[in-house]
């Protein structure tokens, strides 16, 4: 073997070794790298009275109700859900079916008292004319596609649910791809 | 490959790219940035806001990419011991190093209005930071002994290391919650495409003119530390004559 292949085959294996040691130490670690936990989540790992973590899902449909500087809402996942009550400024794209990560504390009667709350941006990008096309035309397709598999849901599961319009509605009005 | 690795032949070939890359560069930079700024339509939740992201995607696209070119050269660098790959890596480094540092500020900047904090501790911004402290210590290594050689190697071995970076960085919105949305191009995802074609057009006329701009510094780069050994080698050798 020269020289060149030994160094080729040193390198590949450092590599793979590498590799699978990040692997396994992310796979170790992976429940502290969540940045938020989802209502499914906290059914799953309840966390004690008074700990400060931070809640993230979908806010509900219908479900905010603004009383001076504080305001109720539920947040979702369209499996469990979770009462949440903030006061104080909430962000610019803060909207019903919007996604949203609040950071507070559980009280004993399980509502989430809320010290922040975050937008949560979705990953669709598009016009004002093609979101109102999409919804005149029917083809704004609410609670199916993205938010199961993007992170609001159990992680890994596919709830298969979302508030969003789902890419191929995008594309069959504005022909998508070039 | 070896065939590149010859100073004198990789000098011809890079004076025949670069008026094509350049070319390239200024043409996709003037549709691109015209197209971003002006003519794209506003988005129907962000609106103007949205044109950060004709920056701050392509950025982040070439900070991965960079990275990932470095590490090849880096790897060809320790296995062949050709000169030219530490050269090119060394010359990636600094452009790779400021596409992160612009795709974080842009990130920042977006992030205010949009989400209410100009940064959080997510996985993909934590990641992309990290990314951008993995270029500077390059840089620092690559420079930090008398003997260059010595230097080439560590930092070469530091670049292929912190490659295990890249994967995180892609695909930690898929593997934890984080605030950072999930990828809007990602053709081998179930999400697909999710821009609209007005804004996929000028997003990815700007990642062209990203990359012919990085073809272009590399080159130029890359030449000039040519130019560099050759003024040191002369200088050696009036030395000891």
């Amino acid at each position: 073997m020269t020289r060149k292949k030994q160094r080729l085959y040193f390198i590949g294996l450092g590599m793979l070794a590498l590799a699978g040691a990040t692997a396994l130490v992310l796979t170790a670690i992976s429940d502290s790298l969540l940045y938020f936990y989802s209502p499914s989540d906290l059914e799953e790992r309840p966390v004690a009275d008074g700990q400060r973590f931070r809640l993230g899902g979908l806010v509900a449909e219908g479900s905010v109700d603004k009383a001076g500087d504080t305001v109720h809402f539920v947040v979702t996942d369209l499996v469990h859900e979770v009462p949440v009550t903030y006061t104080g400024i909430l962000p610019d794209l803060f909207r019903e079916g919007q996604g949203v990560v609040t950071e507070g504390r559980l009280n004993p009667g399980g509502t989430f008292q809320a010290a922040n709350v975050l937008a949560k941006h979705d990953e669709n990008y598009m016009p004002k004319e093609v979101a109102d096309s999409l919804k005149e035309t029917g083809l704004w397709k609410e609670g199916e596609g993205g938010y199961g598999d993007t992170g609001y849901g159990e992680t890994g599961s596919d709830t298969g649910a979302g508030l969003t319009a789902t890419p191929g509605a995008i594309q069959a009005t504005s022909g998508g791809y070039p | 490959m070896h065939r590149y690795a010859n100073p004198t032949r990789f000098l011809r070939i890079a004076n025949a790219i670069l008026p094509w890359s350049t070319a390239v560069m200024v043409a996709a930079f003037g549709v691109g940035l015209a197209y971003a700024l002006v003519f794209s339509p506003p988005d129907y939740q962000q609106s103007e806001t949205v044109r950060i992201m004709y920056v701050h995607v392509p950025s982040a696209w070439m900070g991965l990419f960079v990275y990932t070119a470095m590490a090849v050269a880096s790897a060809m660098f320790l296995i062949w011991r050709h000169p030219v790959a530490d050269l090119a890596a060394r010359c990636s480094a600094p452009v790779g190093a400021a596409f992160t540092f612009i795709c974080l500020v842009t990130g920042a900047l977006w992030g205010k209005p949009m989400w209410g904090t100009w940064w959080v501790w997510d996985a993909r911004l934590t990641s992309m930071l990290i990314l951008l402290f993995l270029y500077l210590g390059y840089m620092a290594l690559a420079n930090a002994f008398d003997d260059r050689q010595r230097g080439a190697k560590a930092a070469a071995v530091l670049a292929l290391v912190g490659w295990v970076n890249i994967p995180i960085i892609k695909f930690s919105v898929d593997w934890w919650n984080t605030l950072h949305q999930p990828a809007s191009v990602n053709p081998m995802g179930e999400s697909g495409i999710a821009i609209d074609t007005a804004m996929l057009i000028p997003l990815f006329t700007m990642a062209l003119a990203f990359k012919a701009y990085y073809v272009t510094t590399l080159l130029l780069g890359m030449r000039r530390e040519i130019a560099a050994a050759k003024v040191r080698a002369l200088r050696m050798a009036a030395a000891q004559g």
